[in-house]
């Protein structure tokens, strides 16, 4: 689940981000404790926290003294909006540049990714 | 009447200056200077023989400091009770009494470590399968290895060194120990100070890491800050060479046209000119990062031979 080279704190972050994509963390719900984070990941709780932090200082997540982190309002749509402009330069780039690569003109590429997308 | 020595939140638990140990005309500790925050869980690595044990050595008051200041707790610790009532020390090899079993320690255990938890001893014993009416001669290497880690872990001593705890455990029970580590940690905070080989297992429960290499720091850093802060980059020679110009270079090799040289952090520019410059980027775990580093040596002579 934790992978090299990138930080923990990061990948934490992002799993949350994730499980609130898919709903898993609806708006105004919990999310687990940084202790819980900790023990699941086998990680050391400051690194948990670190990462809770990063999405409370992107307003995704906000605190309820002596309570735990809750899903923001409007937190889903933001972070959607968010993937969108990365999945530009982490997806669409290197596919173009794979792509070109294998000579397969744009025309190609259309194609293949209609039927793929009819087949998934 | 004992007396719990609390530092406030910015006073460091350790704090050394300029500390220097000989042993005769072999200087073990050579002129080093860090501290330690409370409430962390530190790495302290290196290879054999860097200086690791002789440094706990010297926090905990069992030997004498040739130069140099050392403060835990803001005192020095040699002799100096107040010191070490907060202090667990677990060693590679502790020696216990002949005729003690493993019971009579954790009996014993409640007179030293004020924040004992004999529940939580229990739960461990079970959990490590540890036979308590055996001689602790009798034990194997491995239950020996428990019986100190299960002391370390239910003292929850304030500052507890860890110093190769686990000779002779089996994958199982190291886990037992890493997951016990991190709940009764977040439960109860405190400082500890982990000395192993095993970098690779530890290195997710390490908040700061530092790394002694005869003697001296090499780095003394976040732990996070070390994730990510070398990358390894393969590729044809030729194309590898030119993308690593201008970067620090921590290691290199190749076999036949092929280059592997391992650089400090790339920026995420950077990694996307190495991408279209057709190389292949892979990440370096804590523990290469630090063979890399210790080993300075032996690549400078590879590329100078």
């Amino acid at each position: 689940m934790i992978e090299e080279g990138k930080p923990i704190f990061v990948q934490i972050a992002e799993q949350i981000e994730n499980d609130i994509i898919d709903g898993v963390y609806p708006t105004e719900t919990q999310v687990p404790s940084t202790n819980e984070f900790a023990a699941f990941y086998r990680i050391n709780p400051a690194t948990a926290g670190k990462g809770v932090n990063l999405l409370v200082d992107d307003g995704i997540l906000y605190k309820k003294r002596g309570i735990g982190m809750f899903v923001a309002d409007g937190a889903r749509e933001r972070l959607i909006t968010k993937r969108r402009d990365a999945f530009r330069d982490e997806y669409l780039r290197p596919l173009l540049a794979e792509a070109a690569k294998l000579g397969i003109d744009p025309q190609q590429l259309t194609e293949m990714i209609s039927t793929e997308g009819v087949s998934a | 009447m004992s007396t719990t020595l609390t530092p406030t939140s910015i006073a460091p638990t350790v704090q050394v200056e300029g500390l220097t140990k000989r042993f005769g005309s072999f200087t073990a500790i050579d002129d080093v200077t860090f501290s330690v925050k409370p409430n962390k869980i530190y790495g302290l690595l290196g290879r054999n023989g860097a200086g690791k044990t002789t440094i706990m050595q010297l926090l905990t008051g069992q030997d004498f400091a040739t130069d140099g200041d050392i403060r835990v707790f803001g005192e020095g610790p040699v002799e100096n009770a107040r010191v070490l009532q907060n202090i667990c020390f677990i060693k590679e090899s502790q020696r216990y009494p002949d005729d003690f079993q493993a019971k009579h320690v954790f009996r014993s255990a409640p007179w030293f470590f004020e924040n004992w938890d004999a529940e939580f001893a229990e739960r461990l014993i079970r959990d490590f399968r540890l036979p308590l009416n055996r001689r602790i001669k009798k034990l194997s290497r491995g239950q020996l290895s428990a019986v100190g880690v299960i002391v370390g872990l239910a003292s929850r001593a304030p500052l507890t060194f860890f110093d190769e705890p686990y000779l002779g455990l089996d994958a199982v029970a190291r886990q037992i120990f890493y997951d016990r580590l991190l709940e009764d940690y977040a439960e109860h905070p405190r400082t500890v100070i982990l000395s192993t080989h095993l970098i690779d297992e530890v290195s997710n429960l390490l908040e700061h890491v530092i790394v002694i290499d005869q003697g001296r720091i090499l780095m003394d850093e976040d732990a996070e800050a070390m994730r990510g802060a070398a990358t390894t980059v393969v590729g044809q020679r030729r194309a590898v060479d030119a993308f690593v110009d201008g970067h620090e270079v921590l290691h290199r090799e190749g076999i036949g046209g092929l280059a592997s040289v391992t650089v400090a952090a790339l920026s995420p520019s950077q990694r996307a000119e190495a991408a279209a410059a057709g190389l292949e980027l892979s990440p370096v775990s804590l523990q290469q990062l630090i063979v890399r580093k210790t080993n300075v040596a032996a690549t400078e002579f590879e590329q100078s031979a």
